[in-house]
């Protein structure tokens, strides 16, 4: 296995896209990826797309080809890669493993979701797919509805608050006003989400991430050439990957994501390093009481207190650990596909000192972790400076 | 959403009587179906068993936002629910009012419609729980009608 | 002669009710003295995804429940409704479907306005008598339907009762002695082929059609038993209404007594094909062995099928230890607006 290193990664803006298509979107990505990598087109040997739902949506298939074509790469390998919300995640974990295994020194990841062409509960149903669609889906289970369904047992259990699990909303909407990339730039208070209506109780409107357009793009290189291309890239020091039960129903344990667990103890042995050694953290908060579950199943507080943790501002900018700097899923958007490879954009420029306003001072160690489903997949990238 | 009927039709056992399998290697009980168990995979000896019907709530939602096929239902309590076998299983709750629904409130199943009508198609039914009342919980009564006082004999 | 008898019977009644005057209110009526007109005070309704085959599932499985004998053991299956939700596709294999009888039984589902139910009882008794089979089970359900503003919304219920028939008298808690009918064509209510909402012929659907057929029926059964009114306990006619099964027992000389215990129409509305069934059912609740029941369906177009029924020591047996009576059980109930009810019965153009 070799080391592989993000030498350049771009995004689309996130939000209501209504001027641009599905392609258009993978193509604005693309290009600022490319252009970020300072490379030529035809050094990328292969390419893969993530995306979860462009054929129930917007009727579009094959979008590995499709993703080569309008980036004129062809004739180069193109595969898409989809685990639900976690398709960004396993596309990145492919390329990684292409270049790894030593098939291609340069390939290109991305991923993307069109999903505001749609009616929300044409979304439901589509997001729904990404759960056990004969045993949830069918009797009415939306994604909401399944979050709930832990926050409940996670407040009967661990005593989190509805306030706590609000806290995480307000700070990545602090968070994004700094990202230029990101569906909302204005700051929310506790009574804004308190007082948000009702999604699927206890979670409410400000509870969840959003319905979003956007695409999101990385090159991958090996280390050992990594440096020809640019001065500071960042390398992919532990890639790690677990799966769990399609449904929540069928899980021992309702109060954390077991894939989490699983994929984070495999990727801190890899990388020899501890919850501790993380300086900032973009993690799947597709929903509030997701972003509690995620920063305890990963380490970083103990289960049951990453609700009073987020309450006390321990996650906020620069403080004991840096979560969402971006804005996380719920305030930078959730375009399904794009979000795993959107926070490896992050992590990138966080590493490089990019982060302008929302920079996390000296930030060594950074983390991506995404979600695809209830839990069913969880990718944790780990991630230095090279 | 529409599903198609002969996936309506494979899931009848299922959905009209919980039948879902259990493995004799390791005595556990699994819903839905599994031809393979998770525990013993190949030594495993699984056969078709249907489900007890009723259970304990192990959380509940109540769902505003719906898929499409759901809009007449809102707001539908959603249930995670224990069943006495210790399996569980999601369901919606019904007649129920959200106020009255517990963790730990005990159901049992009953027989419903679920999901979309389109008032042509072939009509999808299946299990949907209700809460099991005990004889001193009545209803909210805004002045009632007057129901007889019935003599029970008692065998 | 084999006997056929009740093994067992489980009564279903959905959750939600509506106040007559709430009805009458929307149509600029008198509320109050609709109800009393009609002796209905309240009425019940299924819920959006409910339909007579989920009722009848429903009442089966408590027919089960209370007799413990195997559903597997049924050989036919009959449901009775005005209100299927197929036009064409048996109810009855859905039941037994659900209930687990299937695959080696017959089913069907019949249709006789409110009488259709009893005529499952009927062929269920034929086929024990016959000894072609052991175990049946007949059942009546209804979502009834009224179109807005007509008479029949103000009466118009939802429910479903189930009887398992067995041809083995050690599993029968009342035995039925003797049936018989009484059917003519009279066209009183009537749903066309694709019709939304039956039609009615008002008042005509009074004396020549429910009145003459009932009284008729009952007077022929208990003539051929060579049976008066006073050897019953209990009188079970059809009831549309409060007012009519009183007016008929009291035409037959049957005390008020002897139906006022089977009255179940004023409190949940009319069942159509369940009425007479659920009315049996709240009888069996309390009977006690040896006394006798005269039950008098009717359909219209029209029908009436009497029953004679003898109880049976066995009924206090088969009496689970936590018995709830009809009465008890239909106190489970919340009350919904117009609207409300509008919605659940799909009477709002646009859904």
């Amino acid at each position: 296995m070799r080391s592989v290193s993000i030498i350049g990664g771009g995004l689309s803006k996130f939000g209501e896209r209504w001027d641009k298509s599905f392609r258009d979107l993978v193509v604005e990505a693309g290009t600022a990826a490319v252009i970020d990598a300072g490379i030529e087109g035809r050094e990328i040997q292969a390419i893969y797309g993530g995306c979860m739902s462009s054929g129930r949506l917007v009727g579009q298939e094959h979008v590995g080809a499709l993703f080569a074509d309008f980036l004129g790469l062809n004739p180069i390998p193109a595969t898409r890669c989809e685990a639900a919300c976690a398709s960004g995640g396993v596309a990145l974990r492919a390329g990684y493993l292409a270049v790894a295994s030593g098939m291609y020194d340069v390939v290109a990841v991305g991923g993307v979701e069109k999903m505001t062409d749609f009616d929300s509960a044409d979304v439901a149903i589509a997001l729904g797919g990404a759960g056990d669609m004969e045993h949830e889906l069918f009797f009415g289970a939306t994604f909401p509805a399944l979050y709930a369904l832990m926050a409940r047992r996670h407040m009967l259990e661990y005593g989190t608050t509805e306030e706590m699990m609000a806290s995480c909303s307000v700070k990545n909407h602090k968070n994004a006003v700094h990202n230029p990339y990101a569906q909302y730039h204005n700051e929310i208070t506790i009574e804004d989400v308190m007082n948000s209506g009702y999604i699927a109780s206890p979670l409410k409107l400000l509870d969840c991430s959003p319905i979003t357009d956007g695409a999101a793009a990385v090159i991958l290189c090996a280390s050992e050439k990594a440096k020809k291309f640019r001065k500071d890239p960042v390398e992919i020091i532990a890639s790690s990957q677990a799966s769990d039960t399609i449904s929540l129903s069928n899980r021992h344990c309702m109060t954390e994501l077991h894939a989490t667990k699983v994929a984070a103890a495999d990727a801190y042995r890899r990388a020899n390093l501890k919850p501790s050694d993380i300086d900032v953290a973009e993690v799947h908060d597709c929903f509030s009481i997701a972003e509690i579950m995620a920063i305890e199943d990963l380490g970083f507080f103990d289960k049951g207190k990453g609700g009073p943790a987020s309450l006390e501002g321990l996650t906020a900018l620069n403080s004991e650990i840096s979560i969402n700097t971006s804005g996380g899923l719920k305030a930078t958007g959730h375009p399904v596909g794009a979000t795993g490879i959107k926070q490896a954009v992050e992590i990138m420029w966080q590493l490089q000192g990019k982060a302008d306003k929302r920079q996390v001072k000296d930030a060594e160690i950074g983390m991506t972790h995404n979600v695809g489903g209830s839990g069913a997949t969880a990718v944790v990238n780990i991630y230095k400076r090279l | 959403m529409k599903h198609p009927l002969p996936l309506i039709w494979r899931m009848i056992p299922e959905k009209y009587y919980l039948m879902g399998s259990h493995c004799a290697t390791c005595k556990n009980d699994f819903f839905p179906f599994r031809q393979i168990c998770p525990n013993c995979r190949r030594l495993g000896k699984v056969s078709e068993k249907r489900m007890p019907t009723t259970g304990t709530v192990y959380s509940f939602t109540e769902v505003s936002a719906p898929p499409s096929g759901f809009e007449f239902e809102v707001p539908y309590p959603l249930a995670i629910i224990e069943l006495d076998n210790k399996v569980k299983i999601l369901a919606q709750i019904i007649d129920a009012p959200m106020e009255k629904i517990r963790i730990g409130s005990r159901v049992q199943m009953r027989f419903r419609r679920v999901g979309d009508d389109d008032e042509e198609s072939a009509i999808s039914y299946g299990y949907k729980f209700a809460l099991i009342e005990d004889a001193a919980s009545s209803a909210k009564t805004d002045k009632p009608a007057k129901t007889p006082k019935p003599t029970v004999s008692k065998g | 002669m084999v006997h056929a008898g009740i093994a067992g019977y489980g009564v279903y009644v959905p959750y939600m009710r509506i106040k007559i005057p709430e009805i009458a209110k929307v149509w600029g009526k008198d509320g109050d003295k609709a109800a009393r007109g009609l002796g209905v005070y309240e009425k019940a309704l299924g819920a959006i995804d409910e339909d007579s085959a989920t009722f009848a599932v429903e009442a089966g499985r408590r027919a089960f429940e209370h007799c413990k004998l195997d559903p597997a053991r049924v050989e036919a299956v009959y449901v009775g409704s005005e209100s299927k939700p197929y036009a064409v596709k048996p109810t009855a294999s859905i039941v037994a479907e659900a209930l687990g009888s299937t695959p080696h039984l017959t089913a069907a589902d019949f249709e006789f306005a409110c009488k259709a139910g009893t005529a499952g009882i009927q062929a269920c008794m034929g086929l024990c008598i016959a000894q072609m089979i052991d175990l049946g089970l007949a059942i009546g359900s209804d979502a009834a339907q009224g179109r807005p503003n007509d008479a029949l919304e103000m009466t118009a219920g939802a429910g479903a009762a189930a009887y398992v028939i067995s041809a083995k008298k050690e599993e029968q808690i009342a035995t039925i002695e003797k049936t018989y009918s009484y059917t003519t064509d009279t066209p009183d209510f009537w749903r066309r082929s694709h019709a939304e909402f039956p039609m009615h012929a008002g008042r005509f659907t009074a004396e020549p059609a429910y009145f003459k057929h009932v009284a008729e029926c009952a007077r022929e059964i208990m003539k051929r038993t060579g049976t008066k009114p006073e050897d019953f306990d209990y009188f079970v006619p059809h009831q549309p209404n409060g007012k009519f099964p009183v007016r008929v027992a009291k035409l037959l000389g049957f005390t008020e007594a002897q139906v006022k215990p089977a009255l179940v129409t004023p409190f949940i509305g009319n069942t159509y094909s369940a009425a007479a069934m659920i009315g049996l059912s709240a009888i069996l609740d309390i009977a006690k062995p040896g006394q006798r029941i005269l039950v008098t369906s009717y359909g219209s177009g029209a029908g009436s099928d009497g029953f004679i029924i003898t109880v049976n020591d066995l009924i206090d047996q088969k009496r689970p230890a936590k018995a709830r009576h009809f009465f008890e059980l239909i106190n489970n109930k919340t009350y919904v607006d117009y609207a409300t009810y509008a919605k659940h019965r799909r009477k709002i153009k646009s859904m």
